[in-house]
């Protein structure tokens, strides 16, 4: 990851992103749980774990000021059924509270979809829930529109 | 979907004021833009002043100015003070609405209502005027 450097006024050090380490497990599962109210600490390690283990097509990047991790995202090239091709997918991305509105999770959606462009993929996708406004607002303001997949479910007790 | 004229002009009128952060337009220079009534307009900023989206400032030079933060204003905001989207725009059932095929019916219908309003809802002022200026830039990634 790149050093932080200070902004030459002297003010907050700028954000800079980076591959995430083992080391930072504890502050995804904060930053995780500040959204989501849950602590799901196997989860994340286990994502983690997975994204190392294949670093040319799975992406676990974090979003650090100075010292501190301000935010995440998660992606990975996945290959379609239904005759399309790989494409990059984000599933999940995060932001600290304090933090957003400065362009920190531009700067994550910037960097997975450079290396989703180096794995040689040419889309991006992602399915946040149609009730998280602020998820879909974001992604929405990153110039993503409605793909031509059309997500359908079923309950099995029906 | 068609949205109502008094909709679309307060879409535009937004999206106008937004786009000029801290500056005033009056209302002739937003109709002339748009090539709409400025009567009609004027009684459409006077909804988004009540609902406190735009701010009115008298005297010479006056005009509106847009108040909120575009990252956070979404086209749903600003329809929904004009007409209702998705079910409550359906006040009273419709004949053959109790029947298999209307239950049906109705089923379809709501789910394209909820996703017009998670549409609606997921697209802010400043997206909008994103998109305005956005062109599609061959050999970059795409995003669905």
């Amino acid at each position: 990851m790149k050093r932080a450097r200070r902004k030459p006024d002297g003010g907050p050090p700028r954000v800079v992103v980076g591959v995430a380490r083992a080391e930072d497990l504890a502050a995804v599962v904060q930053l995780d749980a500040e959204a989501t109210g849950l602590k799901k600490a196997a989860y994340w390690r286990d994502r983690l774990g997975w994204c190392a283990a294949s670093p040319r097509d799975r992406f676990f990047l974090v979003a650090q000021r100075g010292s501190e991790k301000v935010g995440f995202v998660v992606g990975d090239v996945r290959t379609w059924e239904f005759g399309a091709p790989p494409s990059g997918w984000i599933f999940a991305i995060n932001v600290k509270r304090s933090d957003r509105l400065q362009g920190v999770a531009t700067l994550l959606f910037d960097a997975i979809c450079a290396r989703f462009r180096r794995a040689g993929v040419e889309v991006v996708r992602t399915m946040p829930s149609r009730d998280a406004q602020l998820v879909l607002s974001f992604f929405r303001s990153q110039g993503m529109m409605a793909g031509p997949f059309v997500l359908l479910e079923k309950r099995l007790d029906a | 979907m068609k949205l109502q004229v008094a909709t679309r002009i307060a879409i535009y009128a937004v999206c106008e004021l937004a786009a000029r952060p801290g500056k005033q337009l009056s209302a002739g220079e937003i109709a002339d833009r748009f090539d709409i009534s400025v009567n009609h307009l004027g009684k459409v900023l006077r909804t988004l002043g009540r609902a406190g989206m735009v701010e009115a400032c008298r005297g010479v030079g006056g005009g509106h100015r847009f108040r909120g933060n575009p990252r956070r204003v979404t086209l749903l905001d600003i329809i929904e003070l004009f007409e209702d989207v998705g079910p409550r725009a359906r006040r009273s059932p419709e004949p053959g609405a109790a029947t298999h095929a209307g239950r049906a019916l109705g089923r379809v219908v709501d789910e394209i209502d909820d996703m017009t309003r998670a549409t609606l809802a997921s697209i802010t002022l400043a997206t909008v005027l994103k998109m305005g200026q956005r062109g599609r830039r061959p050999g970059r990634l795409r995003a669905e």
